[in-house]
């Protein structure tokens, strides 16, 4: 327990760095899951389309998946410095896999039937779109978006290996000062609030799925 | 003037070594039930599925109360026509009531007179709107799920219907119901209905006229009696079963083979078999019997006499 109040007292004496950290951190989480799905949500929807863009897209992804986090944070030093956006860049690649993965079978597990049911009642391909084919893939997306945050909120504490801050600090402080009860104040709040998204975003999923029984 | 007419249409899918569909011309009047028989591949969904072009014709035209359908945007064509598929399509995310308001809300209606819609087509379904509405496809059985899907081509109050299979992923018996329904529903509601199916009794139980087709030709258009009484080739008489008396006489309603009753007739306890019901019903019933003769009744009232005899000169074969 002692651990617990030590770092909780440590919290408490440096309240506006915590607060500059959390802030941080949500950033990058936000630029990665935001960039991650500005970019994957339509390329997932356009390979869907074809059997072949979709095999190509997702296994590139996939292969870029095997990059550690923390070597993509490094590769990106010479060009964008011990920076944010070297450190968003990484967070993003990070997040594109599930999205990407998850938009594509989404959209492409949508039952042929229905598709030609729309259509066929008179639905323009918009119309398709928007009152059928997002609706229908919402949730299988949001479950990408769900593995995707988690995923960011954790690995963005490796940000401030490159002095780019967020909640890692913490970490990295309490693991240059062999002191536990800092790298708490770092690590606890990190996982309230991947454990956070988690919940969040599985709630808003449970609530766009249609009943299937 | 008739609600459909096919002039001089083909389809040939790329890559295909024959058409699908090949110089097919066909009318279709006002209010008649025609099905599309033949065998898999024998072009009757590809003929279908040009009338809410969903495939164009390679070349020929298509006319709906001669308009040709290539004059109108195709949702606006689309609209117009009930269209109800065999895997039904509902879509899983919406309702039961949602799901049928879809084009009534495509076209505009009001709230009010969607709400009435709902209800009274699944009346008309036999699906309490009480019990259905806020119903999920998925929390449906088969059967409620196609009652669903013709309810919803019926919405916008369309002219025309065409079904592709509608009840061929249906179990026998409740296929059967289906079936029943359909004569019901076609018996209030007098619809242009193109049917696409491979079932020959299904065909015979429902059409008023049957197209059978054959490697993308039309190779007849007749009544169901006629088909199986004056089948065109031996292709068509084996494909229903022409020699099948039992299945003509299904076809022939009591009132084609009675005799007038004689003069003073009193009943005497004789069975009895109403006017509308068919041969094969009352063949059935002087077997089962062992009577020599039926009685006809329209309603209380007795109005012929049927025999063994007065049948069996029905029968053509």
């Amino acid at each position: 327990m002692d651990i617990f109040l030590r770092a909780y007292s440590y919290a408490l004496g440096r309240g506006g760095e915590l607060a500059d950290a959390l802030g941080r951190h949500m950033l990058l989480v936000a630029i990665a899951l935001g960039v991650g799905l500005l970019v994957c949500v339509p390329l997932g929807m356009l390979t869907a389309r074809s059997r072949l863009a979709s095999f190509t897209i997702i296994n590139a992804v996939n292969g870029l998946r095997v990059i550690p986090s923390i070597a993509i944070l490094f590769l990106a030093i010479p060009y964008f410095g011990l920076s944010l956006t070297s450190a968003a860049i990484a967070l993003t690649v990070l997040a594109m896999p599930p999205i990407l993965i998850n938009t594509d079978a989404a959209f492409r597990k949508i039952d042929p039937a229905v598709r030609e049911a729309a259509f066929g009642m008179g639905m323009s391909a918009g119309q398709v779109l928007r009152q059928i084919e997002i609706p229908l893939a919402l949730p299988v997306v949001l479950a990408g978006v769900r593995t995707a945050s988690t995923e960011v909120i954790a690995s963005a504490t490796l940000a401030a290996f490159i002095g780019a801050g967020g909640l890692g600090i913490y970490i990295t402080r309490g693991f240059a000062l062999y002191d536990t009860a800092i790298l708490l104040v770092g690590a606890i709040p990190v996982a309230l609030l991947a454990l956070a998204a988690e919940l969040g975003v599985g709630a808003v999923q449970r609530v766009v799925q249609p009943p299937t029984h | 003037m008739a609600a459909i007419r096919f002039v001089n249409v083909s389809r040939t899918f790329p890559g295909a070594e024959r058409p699908a569909v090949d110089n097919c011309s066909l009318e279709v009047a006002d209010g008649t039930f025609v099905v599309l028989l033949g065998p898999s591949g024998c072009g009757k969904t590809t003929l279908l599925k040009m009338v809410n072009r969903l495939y164009e014709p390679t070349s020929g035209q298509i006319e709906l109360d001669g308009v040709d359908i290539r004059s109108l945007p195709t949702t606006t064509l689309r609209r117009q026509i009930g269209y109800v598929i065999q895997q039904v399509g509902l879509f899983p995310h919406m309702t039961v009531a949602q799901n049928i308001a879809v084009v009534p809300q495509l076209v505009g209606w009001t709230r009010e007179r969607i709400a009435a819609r709902v209800d009274e087509l699944l009346t008309l379904v036999e699906l309490p709107p009480a019990e259905y509405c806020a119903r999920y496809p998925a929390q449906l059985s088969g059967g409620q799920q196609q009652r669903v899907g013709l309810a919803r081509a019926l919405a916008a109050e369309p002219k025309l219907m065409l079904m592709d299979e509608p009840f061929g992923a249906i179990d026998a018996i409740t296929r059967t119901a289906l079936q029943d329904e359909m004569i019901r529903i076609q018996r209030k509601l007098r619809k242009t209905i193109l049917f696409v199916t491979h079932d020959v009794e299904e065909a015979l139980r429902l059409a008023d006229k049957i197209v059978i087709m054959q490697r993308g030709r039309i190779v007849q258009y007749d009544t169901p009696f006629h088909i199986l009484t004056r089948p065109a080739n031996q292709f068509i008489s084996t494909l229903v079963g022409a020699d099948d008396m039992v299945r003509q006489l299904s076809l022939l309603p009591v009132t084609a083979a009675m005799a007038a009753l004689p003069a003073g007739y009193r009943r005497n306890g004789e069975p009895t078999v109403g006017k509308d019901d068919d041969l094969r019903q009352a063949l059935s019933l002087l077997l089962r019997s062992g009577a020599p003769a039926l009685i006809v009744l329209d309603g209380e009232a007795a109005v012929g006499t049927l025999t063994l005899e007065n049948i069996r000169s029905k029968t053509s074969a």
